[in-house]
């Protein structure tokens, strides 16, 4: 066991010195969200009709954190992906290390790049106007939770990692599944607007329990439509904690079994 | 004591319709080379796979140090090497960062992991790039780190998927010389080739694969005895030709083979070094000045398209074709 741990911390400190020896990587994985984080508060800012307090920054904040993390699978997969291509998966896989170590190694690794991520996007929030109201312990629980749900995501990203010859298709798998998830949820604009039968979808979508939970916990009043007083929006931070575990309970052990039996041929 | 066995390994895929390997049988003594020679799709690389508890096959059985390869796979991970086909580094990180993870992930202490990555830098020649990315490296430097990644732990059995696939001919010598030194140091090696010339300066013994299945085994002298003896190979003028090879045929009783456009002639001789004063002699009567003449013994390339009846690989021939004509 106290091996294991050494196997996977190894494999988490070679993701970041990798950080440190392509800092471009980081740099643009941050610009991004930076760059939606303006363009949403600027361009949709003043058509969206809020009715929230502080005005839609307030509103948008937790719709691109939650966004951001949830693509952290894209790195996962992208890079599992190119591990595989390049024979390194084989070469660990030949090594005397615990099963389990690659894959844990790597979505604790792009967990921690996360934590750059984040603080880089909500000093950008702060510069254009957000400003949470709910106290720093519950700011600060509002971004373990952040992170624990991008972790939890990330297991997606091992297994589509695992499951793809290339990167490219790595990539489009990826947004073909992360994107209409972030899109059809209360992340830029409150579900009232869309039709009846999207508006449970998106309730019950775990990226909106994640963003109304976020701004429950950065203390925004949440607004919902037509599912107001289902389960999951009165209680968003119990739901989104239900959806987390039950990622990483499913996709953890499928993961880890697929990483076993992979071939790169 | 035999250091590798591999016993009826059999691999299909896609429901039986490809049998990669097709009831394999193998046998490496301990401290020698074996050279495991096939064209590309035979079988090498799914063979070392196997052997190197990253595929587990259909049916057989294979032991590397005396250890089940398939009832305890961690016991023959500790003490195995290998390095593939591609290198299979970290191109972002340098050499230095590639081979301390490597060390750390065989549970080396910190202290032995800095001291032997130094020692292999040091020995493959690559201390000065140690602290560059392995994206800036060279084809034939990135296999050099890839090998020494593969002995970080002093493996007992090391084996090598075409070690030198895709290098240029000097990248090619320079693999060719740190693995002939690896050899020295008494390790047991599984190493696959396509390129006959390889197997011949590297193994003590060559194993032919074709189709999964081990066609031939022996030394390479033994491999070429088995195809045939000598054979005098003259070159002339065009304009002796013809007078040439009326000589030759005189001498080694048999119609010669002629390649008009190279005019070369060339026919099996049974007692070498006579003939070939024979032919000079009456070359030199009838005033013919042969351009080139010598005794050939077959090459691996001739063994190889006798046993499998195809040639191994162009770019091989090319390969050998150089040393060939000395």
């Amino acid at each position: 066991m106290k091996q294991a741990i050494g196997d996977f911390l190894v494999i988490t400190k070679r993701q970041l010195l990798q950080m440190i020896r392509i800092p471009e990587v980081l740099i643009f994985a941050t610009i991004q969200p930076a760059m939606f984080v303006l363009l949403f508060r600027y361009v949709f800012g003043g058509a969206i009709n809020s009715g929230v307090s502080g005005g839609y920054v307030q509103l948008l904040m937790p719709g691109i954190f939650v966004q951001t993390v949830a693509f952290t699978l894209a790195a996962t997969a992208v890079g599992l992906t190119a591990d595989m291509q390049k024979g390194l998966i084989d070469r660990f896989r030949s090594l005397p290390i615990a099963r389990s170590a690659v894959v844990i190694g790597r979505t604790v690794g792009d967990t921690l790049q996360n934590i750059v991520t984040l603080v880089v996007m909500g000093l950008v929030g702060f510069a254009v106007g957000w400003r949470p109201s709910s106290g720093p312990v519950k700011i600060f629980l509002a971004f373990l939770f952040l992170l624990a749900f991008g972790y939890s995501m990330s297991w997606i990203g091992i297994l589509i990692g695992l499951s793809v010859r290339e990167e490219r298709v790595a990539q489009s798998l990826v947004f073909l599944t992360v994107f209409p998830l972030t899109f059809l949820s209360n992340a830029f604009a409150p579900t009232t607007g869309m039709p009846k039968i999207l508006q449970y979808f998106a309730e019950w979508n775990p990226v909106s329990t994640m963003v109304a939970a976020c701004r429950e916990l950065f203390g925004t009043k949440n607004i919902f439509g037509a599912t107001a007083t289902s389960w999951p929006s009165q209680h968003p931070v119990a739901m989104s904690l239900i959806y987390m575990v039950l990622l990483v309970v499913v996709f953890a052990p499928i993961s880890v079994r697929k990483y076993v039996k992979v071939s790169a041929k | 004591m035999k250091s590798i066995i591999a016993q009826g390994l059999v691999k299909t895929y896609r429901n039986g319709e490809v049998r990669a390997l097709d009831g394999l049988d193998l046998d490496v003594e301990e401290g020698t080379v074996l050279g495991l020679l096939g064209p590309n799709g035979s079988g090498k690389t799914t063979t070392v796979r196997v052997l190197a508890t990253l595929l587990t096959p259909d049916e057989g059985s294979a032991s590397v140090g005396g250890v089940d390869v398939l009832k305890h796979p961690d016991q023959v991970r500790n003490m195995i090497g290998l390095s593939g086909q591609y290198a299979a580094l970290d191109e972002t990180l340098t050499g230095w960062d590639n081979l301390t993870m490597f060390g750390r992930l065989y549970h080396l202490s910190a202290s032995a992991t800095k001291a032997r990555a130094t020692e292999l830098l040091e020995k493959f020649s690559l201390t000065e790039a140690a602290r560059r990315p392995i994206k800036t490296y060279s084809g034939g430097m990135r296999r050099r780190l890839d090998l020494a990644a593969s002995l970080i732990i002093k493996p007992k059995v090391l084996f090598l998927d075409e070690p030198t696939t895709g290098l240029d001919p000097r990248g090619r010598q320079e693999m060719w010389q740190v693995i002939d030194e690896l050899v020295k140091g008494g390790v047991t090696l599984l190493l696959t080739t396509q390129y006959l010339e390889e197997a011949d300066q590297l193994a003590d013994s060559i194993a032919v694969i074709d189709a999964g299945k081990v066609i031939a085994r022996g030394t390479s002298d033994e491999l070429k005895n088995q195809v045939g003896g000598e054979r005098l190979e003259i070159t002339v003028d065009a304009s002796h030709l013809t007078r040439a090879v009326e000589l030759v045929k005189q001498v080694a009783g048999v119609e010669p083979i002629v390649d008009t456009g190279l005019r070369r002639i060339s026919a099996p001789v049974n007692n070498g070094s006579n003939s070939l004063v024979q032919v000079l002699r009456l070359l030199d009567e009838a005033k013919i000045h042969p351009l080139d003449i010598g005794l050939k013994r077959p090459s691996l390339d001739d063994v190889f398209i006798s046993l499998t009846g195809h040639v191994a690989e162009i770019e091989a021939e090319v390969f050998t074709g150089k040393k060939k004509r000395k």
